[in-house]
């Protein structure tokens, strides 16, 4: 292989480069499955979907429940807390987003963080911080929502981030009411 | 052979860098690149390389499988099935790993087999031996372990023959056996200690590999004339491209059998006992150990008998001792075969004799892993008996005298004249 | 030399006279017999050699006999129903199967186990609460799961089978096994005893007869698409389902292996023709 060769490939070179790519390919394919086998599996994606009965939260009461395994919060607002949350103006938000993955994008309105028109009293998050993944407390911090103790982000009524190092607002998981008494996530 | 000189030669200002705090391009060049092998290397000495990637396709595959594997009693049934059946390419991963273990041993069978045939083993290369069957056992320990961790039943009672072979060491055997156990019987802590151990092994096998390989580069290969390397230029070749590409050759072709055993026969070198979860209160019918161990399991059960002082009922060795001994010698005898064979000649192409005498050898070691897998009842102990005595009189007798009695054919003086010899019968196949 | 030959030969003779003298001796231990007392049936399974596919029409009617007749004393612990997919049911199918059943689940707030309706990530329940339960219920015997159970039985092959079956891939050991057995129930030879509430099987891997009566019979299940409602259907049709219950991914092993086989055949003829190149560039 001498200048002639860079200029020309031979069928020599043919050869090498065949032998070399489909070396390579067959090299690259055999490293997928056992980086495929590490993403979640058949049973854990199977059990993606819960169903919660709420027909027992009263206004001002939230339970948290377990979904893919992390804490969801679903709280039924009082009319004072969801009067405070349509009070803000989207300009003050630190995350003008909804965060609400039933919706796609839109801006953070009071309403299109809850659960909708007609059931604006429910909002159900997701419950790790979006800082670091810690469990904010809730009916607490700065704006009456929610105080995440670990770094000290402070969200409001409606789950948004208000004042801290989150950088955005609380996930809202996809979900939906079956009926009055029974939530759907996932 | 490559001596103390290398001929690296960095390019560039990094490489030069690096050349003189870490010379590791430079041990890379000397090992794998520049690095002469004999030009007249066949075939069979594709098997090292094919080990190695082996050993590496089995940890890869195992360090996967061990993120999904439970070791507990209670968990590790059903999350071998968790895998095969819900993990993604689960199921691949664990056939790759389960006829990964029985192409591991079919090729290190053959690797020894090969060594065997063109005295790989002989002055100067007895450590590079010694090495190999270190290599070969820590091979056996892991195999078996692994055996161990889907718990189905005849991974529960292939540990339980297998412990109980510590049993028979006289007046501490019982004491060993529990220790080794965690326990009275084979249970929880056995299984948790066999997955540690497990997983522990292959990583001392890349050492001892290491030390293999270095041995290897210290004497340089031997080659199927079983003369040294007299002359670099004529009769070496640049470990790359000439033995990289032959390497890779042996792989594919061997990959083949091994993705028709995976792909198609998944389930041919396992037993269908291993897919009921194991039960400390029933024994299977059989208990057949991997055939990988079926000639060594022969030789085991082929002591059926004590050995007693002669005249008197004095036993000196009873039949459980004696197996389990004569089990342990087998594989032991092989750390001395350097000097049990007394032949000046290397390899058998020169050795009529002994080259008849290998193969007998061959078809006694099959017959002996047969035997391993039938009941141990009637004539198939006897048979084991007689191919045990011959396995052993091979390496007591037959080698040794061998040395003495065989007259060699006349060996070429150089590997350069063994193959231009050969060029020319070829040229005129008349002849 | 001469001498040393025929000493070889001499040799190689007496380790085969062993060989066969044991075989003999094997032969004549015969007295306890060895079962299964007749080797499987080959039959023809559409997932079968290198390019085997599922019948999905055969799993469904599979799982209809297995539903019917074989549940009554057999769990599937490891299929979820879920997995019902892969006998070609849709998602919504696969709800509709699962809501046919009650799973337990709990505790709740007060601490009580409740009965709820199974969705489709439940695994399929089994008719007993317990191995003991099972046993109590039938005679002592337990009716061994069947999720594995076509992996897990089969009948040892022999020499020289054994190594024609590398070649030609055969692994239905299983369904041959578990077919051969379902079909194989007759009247005991006279000069065989049979114990008190067994049944005689020449197929039964572990003796004579067994403590399953013959559970299926010409008519016993109704099938919905026509196939003959035969035993030998069923009892085809449920080995075949069972294999499939033992083996989820049997199908896509086998496209894959042909994948992998067409470029490792490429690669080392590629591999080849390179070092042919390569080694000819030698020079003496």
């Amino acid at each position: 292989m001498s200048a002639k060769s860079k200029s020309e490939p031979t069928r020599r070179d043919f050869l090498y480069i065949a032998t070399g790519t489909m070396g390579a390919v067959g090299a690259a394919a055999v490293m997928w499955p056992p980086i495929r086998l590490m993403s979640p599996d058949a049973s854990t994606l199977a059990l993606s979907s819960i169903e919660v009965d709420v027909s027992s939260i009263e206004p001002g009461q939230a339970i948290t429940v377990k979904w893919r395994g992390k804490p969801v919060f679903i709280r039924n607002r009082t009319d004072k807390e969801v009067e405070e949350a349509g009070a803000v103006a989207i300009d003050e938000l630190k995350d003008k987003e909804a965060r609400n993955q039933n919706l796609g994008a839109g801006p953070a309105t009071a309403v299109n963080r809850s659960a909708g028109e007609g059931k604006e009293n429910w909002i159900v998050m997701i419950g790790n911080c979006t800082h670091l993944g810690c469990i904010p407390v809730g009916l607490s911090g700065d704006f009456g929502g929610w105080f995440c103790p670990c770094h000290g982000s402070h969200y409001d009524t409606a789950g948004r981030i208000r004042k801290g190092p989150a950088p955005e607002n609380l996930l809202i998981p996809p979900f939906e009411f079956i009926s009055d008494e029974t939530l759907k996530i996932g | 052979m490559s001596g103390g000189h290398s001929e690296y030669n960095p390019s560039n200002g990094f490489t030069k860098w690096l050349d003189a705090r870490l010379p590791l391009p430079r041990f890379v060049y000397d090992s794998f690149i520049a690095y002469p092998v004999p030009r007249n290397l066949n075939g069979w000495y594709t098997f090292g390389a094919i080990l190695a990637i082996m050993l590496i396709v089995q940890i890869i595959t195992g360090v996967v499988l061990a993120m999904h594997y439970v070791a507990s009693t209670a968990g590790a049934f059903n999350s071998v099935e968790f895998i095969m059946r819900d993990v993604n390419y689960g199921w691949l991963m664990r056939r790759l790993h389960a006829n990964g273990a029985s192409m591991f041993f079919f090729a290190v069978y053959i690797h020894i087999f090969r060594g065997m045939y063109y005295g790989s083993y002989k002055n100067p290369r007895e450590v590079l031996w010694i090495l190999g069957v270190l290599i070969f056992l820590l091979m056996m320990a892991t195999a078996f372990m692994g055996y161990v961790l889907p718990w189905g039943q005849m991974s529960f009672w292939g540990a339980t023959v297998i412990t109980g072979f510590f049993s028979a060491i006289p007046l501490v055997g019982t004491t060993i056996q529990e220790w080794l156990l965690g326990g009275f019987a084979v249970g929880n802590p056995t299984l948790n200690r066999f997955f540690s151990l497990h997983y522990l092994l292959p990583f001392m096998i890349v050492g001892v590999v290491a030390l293999h390989v270095w041995a290897l580069h210290v004497t340089g290969q031997t080659n199927p004339t079983g003369v040294e390397v007299k002359n670099m230029k004529k009769e070496t070749v640049p470990f790359t491209p000439y033995a990289t590409i032959k390497d890779f050759l042996g792989l594919s072709l061997f990959f083949i059998v091994f993705a028709w055993f995976v792909f198609y026969l998944p389930d041919y070198m396992g037993h269908p006992d291993n897919y009921i979860r194991a039960n400390s209160l029933k024994t299977p019918a059989h208990i057949v150990p991997e055939w990988y161990f079926l000639p060594f399991y022969a030789i085991l059960r082929a002591i059926t008998f004590n050995i007693s002082i002669p005249f008197t009922d004095i036993v000196l060795i009873n039949s459980k001792l004696g197996g389990v001994l004569a089990m342990v010698g087998s594989i032991a005898i092989l750390f001395v075969l350097p000097w049990l064979d007394t032949s000046k000649v290397r390899s058998a192409s020169y050795r009529p004799l002994y080259k008849q005498f290998f193969w007998v050898f061959v078809v006694v070691s099959v017959l002996l892993g047969w035997l391993g897998s039938k009941p141990a009842d009637g004539g198939y102990v006897i048979a084991a008996q007689i191919l045990t005595a011959y396995y052993f009189a091979h390496f007591l007798i037959i080698l040794p005298w061998l040395g003495w009695y065989e007259k060699p054919k006349q060996v070429p003086p150089s590997i350069a004249d063994a193959v231009l010899k050969k060029k020319s019968t070829a040229a005129q196949p008349a002849e | 030399m001469k001498p040393i030959f025929s000493k070889l030969t001499g040799l190689c003779v007496v380790v085969f006279l062993a060989m066969g003298v044991s075989g003999a001796f094997a032969a004549e231990e015969g007295e306890t017999p060895h079962y299964p007392i007749k080797k499987p049936r080959e039959a023809s399974w559409s997932f079968a050699g290198p390019f085997g596919k599922w019948d999905l029409g055969q799993l469904q009617r599979g799982y209809k006999v297995y539903t019917e007749v074989c549940s009554a004393c057999h769990s599937i612990d490891l299929i979820a129903f879920r997995n019902l997919s892969g006998l070609g049911y849709s998602e919504a199918q696969v709800k509709a199967i699962a809501a046919e059943y009650e799973v337990t689940d709990g505790p709740d707030e007060d601490g009580e186990m409740f009965e709820r309706t199974a969705v489709p990530s439940d695994r399929i329940p089994g008719p007993f609460a317990n191995d003991e339960a099972a046993k109590a219920s039938n005679g002592g015997a337990l009716p061994p799961d069947f999720s594995l159970l076509a992996k897990a039985r089969g009948v040892e092959r022999g020499f020289p089978l054994f190594v024609f079956d590398v070649f030609t891939m055969y692994a239905e050991n299983g369904p041959d096994y578990i077919n051969s057995l379902l079909t194989g129930y007759q009247e005991a030879p006279t000069h065989i005893e049979i114990s008190e509430g067994t049944y005689y099987n020449p197929y039964y891997v572990a003796g004579p007869s067994l403590a399953m009566a013959p559970p299926l019979d010409d008519g016993s299940v109704t099938y919905d698409d026509g196939a003959p409602e035969t035993l030998d259907q069923y009892s085809k049709d449920v080995s075949a389902f069972m294999m499939w219950a033992a083996e989820p991914f049997l199908v896509t092993r086998k496209s894959m292996g042909f994948k992998v086989m067409i470029y490792l055949l490429i690669f080392s003829l590629l591999l080849y023709l390179t070092k042919k190149k390569i080694f000819a560039g030698i020079k003496d």
